[in-house]
């Protein structure tokens, strides 16, 4: 008990001590993980819509290893992306090992696949009489696509604070290729392995403090923004 | 009515595969616990009261199969079971202070003493040394290759600005590092210098990908050196020696541990025939041993 009361009392320290490699840290997790989001989410969303909308021969397949690949675990992933941009790998002339772009590499590779399942799922949810009655409302049918999307951001905005929320805690992927390099890609999670390693818990536990308040500072902001877009229909009323 | 049944067995089949997995589960664990008893009805060996002995390590004296070799022999001839926890010297020794576990095998004399001195661990004995390395590209653009001055070649790197990878992750490999920059007088710093906080192995590999320099002990070196290009530059001087320490921690600290475990474990790994055996590991597969014991 000792050693967790240690650890919360560390972790505000650590907060108002504002430590320079501790906010170097915190900035590059941040960089990393909402660079993945940002990407995953521009290519996940169309690429969602599009699996749910349109139909095509192998359609179900590819659905199916969407899902699949939800629960991609991250040092796989990691690995996957260490192979190939090691110096014996094909990409490895680019010299992109241990930076923090092929962090963010790895994580899109994570959260795409998210963004993309849970988009498509949350598109396949509307009914055929939004699509219906923009058409009779005089859309075109690109208008009518998007209007679906449009109605389907609740669900959207649900993939994205899901793959944020993975993308932000995950450790295997961000280790394997961005190296742990103090300075240079060390990141929120890995220093927490780091210190566990060291026997410095409550350090650990501190840094693990930090990581989830700047979790709840993101879903706050995109909850907020989720609210203006509603304004005030999107509670459910129990009478 | 027939969709309904389909549904119906999917769903039977998930749940299936569940209790399947359960059962097949705690199934391993049953016939992993029936195993060993078997083993002592057939042998002669005293069942000790608390047979489960903890033992915390670095990852050096498990990644080179060292125990893995050894640890056999403790557990029949005396009926021990040895957890192994094997982390670096660093989070090995707060286990020890915190009585998580109930011995320790590790390598970082300075610490050790310091571990000793304020009184959470008794009954240290040396038990080996391996010695450590310092190896680099084979273009060697530090032009250190072939020096067994430790502390002069780490000082030709940070002059030169070569790449250098240090573990930083305060395990004993990382002090003995930072005793050599110490023995210098140099405090590496800069974009050179990568503080990587990783294990040997993944140093090793890291070191590889980005053709830089780091020190690493020798067992390491020799088990994954063909799948890596790098290249010993620097090894034999007395700086790089590296001894191995057994500590009991202490039960007047903490009356739960298994002190009589960890004392019966003290004085197998120091008995000749154990020694013997330690002097011999390595050698029918690597020409060379790993580690050389030296128990008094």
């Amino acid at each position: 008990m000792d050693v967790i009361w240690q650890g919360l009392k560390e972790g505000f320290m650590l907060i108002l001590s504002l430590d320079q490699e501790l906010i170097r840290v915190t900035l590059l997790s941040l960089h990393v993980s909402l660079s993945a989001l940002v990407i995953a989410g521009i290519i996940g969303i169309p690429a969602g819509a599009f699996l749910a909308l349109k139909n095509f021969y192998g359609r179900k397949l590819i659905l199916n290893i969407t899902y699949t690949l939800m629960g991609l675990p991250p040092v796989l992933a990691g690995l996957i992306v260490f192979l190939f941009l090691s110096n014996r790998g094909p990409l490895g002339d680019f010299q992109l090992l241990f930076t923090p772009t092929a962090m963010i590499i790895a994580q899109v590779l994570l959260g795409f696949p998210l963004v993309c399942g849970l988009t498509a799922r949350a598109v396949m949810t509307q009914q055929q009489e939004v699509y219906d009655t923009s058409v009779m409302l005089g859309a075109t049918r690109t208008q009518a696509v998007l209007t679906l999307i449009r109605e389907s951001r609740i669900g959207i905005i649900a993939a994205l604070t899901t793959a944020l929320g993975r993308l932000i805690a995950e450790v295997g992927a961000v280790m394997m290729v961005g190296g742990n390099i103090q300075g240079k890609t060390r990141v929120l999670t890995t220093s927490i392995v780091l210190e566990t390693r060291m026997g410095h818990d409550s350090r650990a536990l501190g840094i693990g403090i930090i990581l989830l308040l700047l979790a709840f500072i993101i879903m706050l902001i995109i909850l907020k923004l989720e609210k203006r877009s509603f304004k005030d229909d999107s509670t459910i009323q129990i009478i | 009515m027939k969709r309904l049944s389909n549904h119906k067995l999917l769903a039977l089949l998930l749940v299936l595969m569940l209790v399947v997995s359960v059962f097949a589960f705690t199934g391993c664990e049953k016939q992993a616990a029936e195993e060993p008893q078997q083993e002592q009805i057939t042998e002669t060996a005293p069942v000790p009261e608390n047979p489960q002995l903890k033992l915390a390590t670095t990852t050096s004296t498990q990644d080179s199969g060292l125990l893995d070799a050894i640890l056999p022999v403790f557990e029949e001839k005396t009926g021990y079971e040895v957890e192994v926890i094997a982390v670096g010297s660093g989070a090995a020794m707060s286990m020890g202070e915190a009585g998580d576990v109930d011995v320790l095998l590790v390598h970082s004399r300075a610490a050790e003493d310091q571990f000793i001195a304020d009184g959470f661990g008794v009954d240290r004995q040396d038990v080996m040394y391996n010695d450590f390395l310092i190896i680099g590209p084979a273009e060697d653009p530090a032009g250190i290759k072939g020096s067994t001055d430790a502390a002069a070649a780490l000082l030709k790197i940070s002059e030169t600005g070569c790449t250098f990878l240090s573990r930083g992750d305060e395990s004993g490999t990382h002090k003995k590092e930072l005793a050599i920059w110490k023995a210098g007088t140099c405090e590496p710093s800069g974009a050179w210098y990568n503080s990587v906080g990783k294990g040997m192995g993944d140093t090793y590999r890291m070191a590889d990908e980005m053709k830089g320099y780091t020190l690493i002990d020798r067992a390491t070196y020799l088990f994954n050196k063909d799948n890596y290009s790098l290249e010993p530059m620097v090894e034999g001087d007395p700086l790089l020696f590296n001894p191995y320490g057994v500590i009991a921690v202490n039960p007047e600290k903490y009356p739960n541990i298994n002190y009589e475990g960890a004392t019966a474990f003290i004085e197998w790994l120091i008995s000749a025939d154990t020694q013997a055996l330690i002097g011999e590991y390595g050698k029918d597969q690597f020409g060379q041993a790993l580690f050389i014991p030296d128990a008094k």
